[in-house]
This record gives structure tokens, C-alpha cells and sequence, in this order.
């Protein structure tokens, strides 16, 4: 019945003010804030920067919307992360001998990615929604297997690409089409395909459903295993796709690769307005939210007006301080 | 207090009197807590560990070795514990994974007469251990702060990465800057990159767009070097400026044996202290050379001339 998520939707329209607009607020602040401390904040270096370093996040978070709209959860995505980009340097540097360095082996590395996502959301997606087991503890699980597989993978120590595979995949980051790096045309298609889908597919509304109540979502005759297990291969995929572009930056990953990414994508979900409970999600005000994120961490660096020791502290104000401007939309209903 | 005291004691009186003892028919069990390989330097020292267990395991057939890794403080006390309880170990060689939630356990192991050997982290209690083996922090600050200063001069501008604060990192940076002082070097700006590629590679982006000139970087680690070279190979600037990382990653080893303008010097911080540790421990147990006290392995600087001897290929670090 998608009567829950009209009722939802109805609401949202005739309260939009402060709701929707306290992430972007929050975010215009910073940007005044930052161009306000630095001149140099809104050049085109700095801006490239900030914004091609929110693509890997940004494009796990859209992925996360899905699963978190539909009312789940997935820790294991920084993980994922690690895993998949040690899979894919593994296989590339296999493949250089039959392939040679080239097109043929970017390609090659760029589809074991995206397979080795596609498989890694399918097996937490077919535990949480065929098993029956709580999303929480799935993906709690395999955060930890992935991490400790990738530690095995690199004996401990780094899985660095193929010096000449390296300089021939590195145009993936540092280039791009008219002056606009690769990563961000990325994002932005992401972003906008996703945005797409949660709007105007029945892919999007059947999520909502789900995320709004379960029970009530399969008495309208949606598939919920089916739609509940897609979400976490979209975003399965979707780290695979995070994966292809983070790879080329430094050409390794370890252990530490990914750490903590499955929180900041989370974060920038539920900043963006995003219901924790599931049953509403908005795409484009998760971009606001990985937008955000990236730009406290490049303002404290350009800035260093505190002590590098509290930049924990004031992330975690301002993070809370979105999610408050946007609440008190909320709380006049 | 005075509990303590006599248990004190007592661990004193026990550890005199089932310490090293030379006998060669008797055979030992060593137990060796580390924490798992997490990241790049861990890697090292446990690919080190693995590596100085088996050398001695064939040279030594009396001795036998208990090896365990912990991801966090709480596995590692329970490793301890079910080494002493089940494997009756006699001397134990620990790399604390943190210092404050160690300290009792060990304490306790201490206090049943088994020799501790303490590696790299200090417990926070004194006088627990038999033999402190350690890598020098103040050493690794000012060995690469003496670069500087004698390479740089009044003016130059260098900025800085921090590691995880932590008190070895502010060991290592206050070192850095005694180092430094009256060269007048100019420090434009410290920030932590937590010893994380990724970390450093997003703050040395920082450091390039916010000044315009930048004549050297301390990375102050091998792993955050490699992310401060990418930026600054993107942001075209290689020419401008070199790099000191440090820890002797192979990596980094390799680029200056090649001899890379952009990496003058490194230094060492050995994963390999934990080999020291673990051979001395063995030492002790198998003869009647004295090995108890503290044994710092100083950190020594890394010149492309003698690049080739801290070079470890097979090592993952």
C-alpha cells in the first residue's frame, strides 16, 4: 500500500521550508566560511580537490540511501571497499602478462570491481533478506571479514599496482572531460541516476514502502525480499564503481584502506535528510551531506584556527548541528 | 599499597629464582603477544616475529614458541592469560596494545614467575618487565630534524605530518622541533595525517592549495610519504620540494636506491625490533648471558648510499 509513503510525501511538500533546507544552509555557511578564511578555498584547484575526494563516499552514500530508505543498515561497505580494491590490483597485476598494460586490462580490472561488488552485496543481501538475519549483524559480520581478508590478501603489508599498470590507470583520477575531473562526472552521474530512481522508478516508492512498513508493503503486493536484497547489490555495485576510481589515486590498498567510510557515508545519508528509521530518502540531499563532510575536513586544514586536536570535536558539531536545523522543520508537525 | 608491595616482592623472589637458568636438556616455551597486522609497520613486525620464531626454532630444538596476534587490548589479555594457563610458557615476549590495559595482566604473569619482555610500548607501571627492547622516538624526531636544519636555512619553508596523536607522535615532533630550533626554518603548518595514505594525501592538498611555497615535508612516516608524493606530483610541484618519510618502508627504500631527487633521507624505525626482542628473550632462557634491562635500538638515517642495507624484499613493509 503506498498510501504511507503519499501521506509522508504530502507532508513533506506543505512543511518544505527549514526541513530541506537545513543541510543546504548548513553547507552554504561553509562555503562562505571557508572562501571567508582562505582565498584560495574556492579556486578551481582546491575545489577539484574537495570534490574529487568526496566521490568515493559520495558515490557509496547514494548507494547507502537505497539500503538505509528501505529500512536497513550496511557496515561493511569501508570494508567492501578495501577488499574490492585489493581484488582488483591482484587481478590487474595477474592479468599484465596475458592482457598487457593497456585498455584491455583496465577494462578487465574495471569489471573484476564491479563483480566482486555485485557479489559482495549479493551475499549480504541474500543472509539479510532470504536468511532472515538482522541487517545490523550481516554487515557487521562481513565488515570484519572483509577487512581481516583483505589483510590477508596483502600479508599484512600494502597490494601495490604494477608501476607501468599504475601510470597508464592514473588518468582515471587526475584527468577529466572540459577541465572537470573524472571522479566528479562520476558522481554526478551517480547522483543523478539515483536521484532518478528513488523519484520516478517503482524501485524508488517500492524502497520507500519497505523502509515505511514492511507488512503493509507486501500486502501491496511488493516483492520485499526482492527489492530488500536489490539494495544492497545496488550499493554492492556501487562500491565497486567508488573502487574503479579510487584505485588509480595511489595505485595500493591495505588494512587500512577504507576505514571508518561505512560511518561517514552513513552520516552524510542521515544529514542529508534521509530517515534513519527508513521510509524517505533523498538522494541529492545526501551529496549536500558528503559535500559537507569533505568540506569541514579541507576548512580545517586550510584554516588551522584550532588545534588539530579538536577536529574530531568540531566535525561532530557540525554534523549534529545539520541534523538539528533540519529536525526543527520537523518537530512543527 | 602494601599488597602490592609484597606481591612485589614475591615476584621479584620468583622471577630470581625461575629466571634464565642454563640447561640445556630442559626444554621452554615462549609465548609472543603481538597485535595483528593492521597496518604497514605491524605488518613488518609480524612478518618479523614469524621469521626470528623459525631461525630459532631450528637453532634452539628445546625451544618451543607460542605465537598469538590481537586486534585489540582485550583479545591480547586474554591471549596472555590462556598462554599461561594452558601452554605454562616461560618467558613472555609482548608488544603492548595499549599501555594502561595491559600493565595488570602482565603484571599478574610477572607475579608467577615467567620473565616478561616488554617491546616498544612501555606498561605504565615501572619495573614490571625484565628486558625493554624499543625502537627511539626522540631519536627518529631529531634524526630527521637534524636533516633539516643542517639542508635548510634561514627562511625555508616546511610543513609537517602528525601521525595518530599519540604520545610517540608528540615524542617524536617535540624531538623534531628541538632539532630544528634556531635554523630558522619556518614551520608553516602541522597537521595529522595518522600515519594513513589517504589521510596524508588529503591534507598534503591542503597544504599546496593554502601556500604557494613549500621547500620540504616532513611525512614522518613511509605510508603517509607515499600519499605527500601524490599530491604533490598532481599539483605539478615535484620540482619544489623533497620529502623525509620514515620506518624504512621497502617501497620508499627502493626509490631512493634509485636515487629519487624527491627522497634525500629516511629513518629507520625498525619492525624488526621485535626480532630483537624475541632473540634476547631466547638468549636468556637457553645460556647464562645476562639480557635483563633496556635495550633501545637507535634510529639511524637512511642515505641513498646506504639504502641497500635497510632494503628487505621479502618483508611486506
Amino acid at each position: 500500500m503506498t498510501d504511507t509513503t503519499a501521506t509522508t510525501g504530502h507532508r513533506k511538500g506543505r512543511r518544505i521550508s527549514l526541513h530541506v533546507l537545513g543541510p543546504v544552509l548548513a553547507l552554504i555557511a561553509l562555503v562562505i566560511l571557508g572562501a571567508s578564511l582562505n582565498s584560495n578555498f574556492l579556486s578551481y584547484g582546491n575545489v577539484t580537490n574537495v570534490l574529487a575526494r568526496s566521490a568515493f563516499i559520495g558515490i557509496i552514500a547514494v548507494g547507502m540511501t537505497f539500503v538505509i530508505t528501505a529500512g536497513g543498515i550496511d557496515l561493511s561497505v569501508g570494508s567492501m571497499a578495501a577488499f574490492v580494491a585489493g581484488v582488483m590490483i591482484m587481478a590487474m597485476n595477474a592479468m599484465i602478462p596475458t592482457l598487457g598494460v593497456g585498455v584491455s586490462l583496465v577494462m578487465a580490472g574495471m569489471a573484476v570491481a564491479l563483480v566482486t561488488g555485485f557479489s559482495a552485496g549479493l551475499i549480504n543481501g541474500f543472509l539479510i533478506s532470504k536468511v532472515g538475519i538482522e541487517a545490523f549483524i550481516v554487515t557487521l559480520g562481513s565488515m570484519g571479514i572483509y577487512r581481516s581478508l583483505t589483510t590477508w590478501l596483502a600479508d599484512g603489508g600494502t597490494l601495490s599496482l604494477n608501476f607501468d599498470a599504475r601510470s597508464f590507470y592514473r588518468p582515471v583520477y587526475y584527468d577529466g572531460l572540459f577541465g572537470i575531473a573524472w571522479p566528479i562526472i562520476v558522481f554526478a552521474l551517480v547522483a543523478i541516476l539515483g536521484e532518478l530512481a528513488m523519484r520516478k522508478t517503482p524501485f524508488g516508492r517500492h524502497c520507500a514502502a519497505l523502509g515505511a512498513n514492511e507488512q503493509v508493503a507486501k500486502y501491496s503486493a511488493v516483492k520485499v525480499d526482492r527489492v530488500r536484497m536489490a539494495t544492497y547489490v545496488l550499493l554492492g555495485m556501487l562500491v565497486g564503481v567508488a573502487t574503479i576510481m579510487y584505485v588509480p589515486r595511489l595505485g595500493s590498498a591495505s588494512g587500512s584502506t577504507g576505514v571508518l567510510w561505512e560511518l561517514e557515508a552513513i552520516a552524510a545519508v542521515i544529514i542529508g535528510g534521509t530517515v534513519l528509521k527508513g521510509g524517505f530518502g533523498r538522494v541529492w540531499g545526501t551529496v549536500v551531506g558528503v559535500l559537507i563532510l569533505s568540506l569541514i575536513d579541507n576548512i580545517l586544514n586550510l584554516a588551522s584556527i584550532v588545534s588539530p586536536y579538536l577536529n574530531g570535536a568540531i566535525q561532530g558539531v557540525i554534523v549534529i548541528l545539520a541534523v538539528v536545523l533540519q529536525r526543527e522543520g520537523k518537530s512543527a508537525d | 599499597m602494601k599488597r602490592r608491595d609484597i606481591f612485589k616482592g614475591a615476584a621479584l623472589g620468583l622471577a630470581l629464582a625461575a629466571g634464565p637458568v642454563a640447561a640445556q636438556d630442559e626444554s621452554y616455551t615462549i609465548g609472543v603477544a603481538i597485535p595483528s597486522a593492521t597496518h604497514g609497520f605491524m605488518g613488518g613486525l609480524n612478518y618479523h616475529a614469524r621469521a626470528a620464531i623459525e631461525r630459532l626454532e631450528a637453532t634452539y630444538p628445546q625451544l618451543e614458541f607460542v605465537l598469538a596476534t590481537a586486534g585489540d587490548a582485550a583479545k591480547m589479555v586474554n591471549d596472555i592469560e590462556d598462554m599461561v594457563a594452558t601452554r605454562d610458557i616461560d618467558a613472555l615476549v609482548v608488544l603492548p596494545f595499549e599501555s594502561e590495559p595491559l600493565t595488570s595482566p602482565v603484571q599478574a604473569v610477572k607475579e608467577q614467575g615467567v620473565w616478561v619482555t616488554v617491546v616498544d610500548r612501555g606498561l605504565s607501571v615501572e619495573g614490571i618487565e625484565d628486558l625493554y627492547v624499543a625502537g627511539d622516538n626522540t631519536g627518529f624526531g631529531r634524526v630527521a630534524g637534524e636533516y633539516f636544519a643542517e639542508t635548510l636555512g634561514e627562511g625555508d619553508n616546511i610543513v609537517v605530518l602528525r601521525g595518530i596523536p599519540t604520545t610517540l607522535d608528540n615524542e617524536r615532533v617535540d624531538a623534531f622541533n628541538a632539532a630544528i630550533e634556531g635554523s630558522g626554518i619556518n614551520v608553516l603548518d602541522m597537521q595529522h595525517g595518522n600515519w594513513n595514505r589517504d589521510d596524508a594525501f588529503n591534507v598534503m592538498q591542503d597544504f599546496l592549495s593554502k601556500y604557494d611555497d613549500i621547500d620540504a615535508v616532513w611525512a614522518a612516516d613511509d605510508d603517509m610519504a607515499v600519499g605527500v608524493l601524490e599530491a604533490i606530483d598532481q599539483a605539478g610541484r615535484s620540482g619544489d620540494m623533497w620529502v623525509v618519510g620514515g620506518a624504512g618502508m621497502k617501497e620508499i627504500i627502493q626509490r631512493m636506491m634509485d636515487g629519487d631527487p624527491m627522497l634525500p633521507v629516511n629513518v629507520t624505525y625498525p619492525p624488526a625490533q621485535i626480532a630483537t626482542a624475541i632473540e634476547l628473550t631466547a638468549l636468556g632462557l637457553v645460556s647464562a648471558t645476562p639480557v635483563a634491562g633496556r635495550f633501545i635500538i637507535g634510529s639511524q638515517r637512511i642515505t641513498p648510499e646506504n639504502a641497500e642495507q635497510y632494503y628487505f624484499p621479502d618483508s611486506p613493509f
